[in-house]
């Protein structure tokens, strides 16, 4: 019997349906139609129809980090695949999961200045893990399962696979993912033993720990957050964690100090600080985390455990590396500490803990609490309460807004916090939260946005009406670009230059035309009743536009080039020497 | 304290596919790091694996991070520092072009005599010399003829290997 041919389109949809891919997020064009018409004539994976390719990515983002599956996105050559490259980058620098599909001209036109032509490969090489174009459609099959297998296996990341119209139409060979094994990427899983016996050597005789734990133990996996919250239990050690982290371990728990870093709290940083002993747990040592290098943790032993052996001294020299899973070290050193019958040292625990209450009893994000305005960390307090015990995901843009929910929303469980950490994407919050609703479609999912990032990509409301998502934007408008305007505030005299948001739309009848549920609270007295009623709207977007206290800044802050114990708390520490001036030059 | 500069020759097993050797390269430029010689040439036709030989300066921090960087680049097989393990050779090529007469074109063939370069072209007012051997005979070569007449050098860049037995 002759092999069965596909055309290049109907194997890039048996590719993705034997991949388990149930969504696709894309933008059709010219080039990718064989493959719409394809989707078209099948039901197993629904397309869903963004309205800017960028928020295809993101709500491609949202949807795997809220289920720690690969998030597809499909769009076309040129415009497309360019419109898709904030995205790309944003899921590269936090290590989510992607695969996407983009179409190219033909292959006898690439190179030609083809109308929708771009050299997409050439353009996404830095912004994803690995890059594909495919110009044989017998590699296609291939290609895709190589590309999902790049994409999910070692430290997760986006993947592109440029397929060019010909190619999708041709006829050719499929062959499953069973049949497919990569020539050379195979991440290191399990780590070097010995590594770790050292390191449960090292834990064993601290005297003043601290967890530093990251985005990585949520990119292995609800299992790993378990692991890690049983040792950290074992241990009895204080744990810090940074935004991508936020979750792993519950927020709740005593041992919790909070996030760290430059909008960290104050018992975390110092904590930090002071440390001799620091286990990092899939975190990276990024710059907005360390604040100064030369005075970062100063006098501590450093364990560092990443699954990218390209972290590990790469800002931070550490003295114990360990490569590998975030899940698979843990369970190694949960067993290792048990069978060497370990115990932390609790006469120096306790003098430690004595220590990290006293920064802890400094009450670091208290406000000035005010019935005159309402500010934003106060409707987050209230948000915060509305939400608990609810099932419940959050997403956010960039700015104040989203260092404020990472100090006030609680974080108790893995998967349910997303936000554009590294790349910092203003724009990212709407189309995640999509994403994320997509996949949970009876869970409440909140954006918890600013007025500025939400006009970014504001258009995907459509996005969201058309497939009945109903996300909540929880729009905290203070009328700036307030991490901007903080930022001028504290360095540049207070100069706001282009950071007011000038000609703002009325966001309640915005709403309104898109057929969703505006909301506003202009008083303090409103922010509860209007949290209530938002939650109510079940079938619907609904947007919530609370109108915060305009000059509220974002405190604690370590202003940039200071070192962890350079703590400034609030409006009465004065700017004028918040930072010198080689500070002033980093971001 | 500023940490010492170390000059490392790197070795790099990759498929020979299209875009690998612009993946390294963006690689260095992207995030800073010299690079002071690249040769790229396929080495195994059958498999599709081509070698590329790197030299490149840095701190040890810096170093370790380019070999990181390059051994988790999707398409590599295998990245050597030859510099840290053990002794290897190093080898360039070059062909240099030197144009006079009279005294100076001999002086010129006197010199590639000493160094063992061949003659690969001549003329009655030039030559074109091929010269293998490491960088330093190279540089040397080359700064003898810039006062014989040297028109042009074009050199291929470090390849290198290992001593011993063992290979890639």
């Amino acid at each position: 019997m002759p092999e069965q041919k596909l055309t290049g389109a109907q194997i890039v949809i048996k590719a993705l349906k034997d991949q388990g891919v149930d969504i696709i997020f894309g933008y059709p064009g010219g080039a990718v139609l064989p493959i719409y018409d394809a989707i078209f004539q099948q039901n197993d994976i629904k397309h869903i129809l963004v309205r800017h390719e960028q928020a295809a990515v993101h709500a491609a983002e949202g949807y795997a980090r809220s289920t720690g599956k690969v998030g597809c996105v499909l769009v076309t050559s040129g415009p497309g695949a360019t419109n898709a490259v904030t995205g790309l980058l944003d899921a590269l620098c936090d290590s989510i999961p992607l695969v996407c599909l983009s179409g190219q001209v033909p292959t006898h036109l690439i190179g030609n200045d083809a109308f929708q032509e771009a050299d997409t490969t050439g353009i996404t090489r830095p912004c994803t893990k690995h890059n594909y174009l495919v110009k044989d459609v017998n590699q296609l099959a291939r290609t895709m399962h190589e590309a999902f297998y790049v994409a999910r296996s070692g430290r997760p990341g986006p993947v592109l696979v440029d397929i060019p119209k010909d190619v999708q139409f041709a006829d050719g060979t499929y062959i499953p993912p069973t049949e497919v094994k990569h020539k050379t990427y195979r991440p290191q899983v399990k780590p070097e033993i010995a590594r770790v016996e050292e390191a449960i050597e090292l834990i064993a005789t601290a005297k003043r720990p601290i967890f530093y734990t990251g985005g990585g133990v949520v990119n292995a996996g609800p299992i790993a957050a378990k692991l890690l919250t049983q040792f950290v239990k074992m241990t009895g050690f204080p744990i810090t964690s940074t935004l991508m982290g936020l979750g792993a371990f519950p927020a709740s728990d005593p041992q919790w100090l909070g996030m760290l870093g430059m909008h960290g709290t104050y018992e975390a940083n110092l904590a930090m600080y002071n440390c001799d002993v620091m286990i990092n747990i899939g975190a990276r040592f990024d710059d907005r985390v360390t604040g100064k290098l030369s005075e970062f943790a100063p006098g501590s032993k450093k364990i560092h455990v990443d699954i990218d052996p390209s972290s590990i001294n790469k800002n931070v020299a550490v003295d114990i590396p360990i490569v590998g899973d975030a899940g698979a070290v843990l369970e190694d050193m949960i067993r290792i500490w048990k069978a060497r019958q370990k115990r932390a040292d609790q006469t120096a625990l306790k003098e430690w803990w004595g220590q990290v209450e006293g920064w802890r009893a400094r009450n670091c994000l208290n406000y000035n609490r005010t019935e005159a305005v309402i500010k934003p960390q106060y409707a987050l307090e209230r948000l915060r309460e509305a939400l608990r015990g609810k099932n419940h995901y959050v997403t956010t843009e960039v700015g104040q807004h989203q260092m404020w929910a990472a100090q006030f929303l609680p974080f108790d469980e893995p998967n349910r916090w997303m936000t554009s950490g590294g790349l910092g994407t203003m724009g990212y919050g709407l189309p995640a939260a999509i994403g994320a609703q997509i996949a949970h479609p009876d869970a409440i999912v909140v954006d918890v946005s600013g007025e500025a990032s939400f006009l970014m990509n504001m258009q995907e409301i459509g996005t969201a009406v058309q497939y009945r998502a109903p996300v909540k934007i929880f729009i905290l408008n203070n009328k700036y670009m307030g991490m901007v305007r903080q930022w001028q505030e504290l360095l540049h005299g207070s100069r706001y230059s282009n950071s007011y948001s000038e000609a703002l739309p009325d966001f309640v009848k915005l709403a309104e035309s898109w057929g969703c549920v505006g909301l506003r609270a202009t008083t303090v007295a409103e922010v509860d009743e209007v949290i209530e009623k938002m939650l109510a709207v079940t079938d619907r977007p609904c947007i919530v536009d609370i109108a915060v206290d305009p000059k509220e800044n974002c405190f604690p802050m370590i202003p940039g080039g200071k070192a962890h114990n350079e703590i400034l708390f609030g409006p009465e520490d004065s700017p004028s020497d918040a930072t010198p001036e080689d500070g002033m030059v980093l971001v | 304290m500023e940490e010492k500069i170390e000059k490392h020759t790197i070795a790099v097993l990759v498929d020979n596919e299209p875009g690998v050797l612009a993946r390294v390269i963006g690689l260095f430029s992207g995030r800073g790091y010299n690079i002071e010689s690249l040769t790229v040439a396929e080495v195994n036709n059958a498999d599709h694996l081509s070698r590329i030989t790197l030299v490149t300066s840095g701190t040890r921090m810096v170093v370790e991070q380019i070999k990181a960087q390059l051994d988790r680049l999707v398409p590599v097989h295998k990245v050597h520092d030859l510099t840290d393990e053990g002794p290897s050779v190093e080898r360039e090529l070059a062909l240099v072009k030197v144009a006079g007469t009279g005294e100076r074109r001999i002086e010129a063939l006197r010199l590639a005599d000493i160094f063992k370069a061949k003659v690969v072209d001549a003329t009655l007012t030039s030559f074109v010399f091929e010269l293998t051997g490491t960088t330093a005979e190279v540089d040397d070569f080359v700064g003898l003829m810039s006062h014989l007449g040297l028109v042009e050098a074009s050199r291929t860049g470090v390849v290198a290997m290992s001593k011993g037995a063992t290979g890639f």
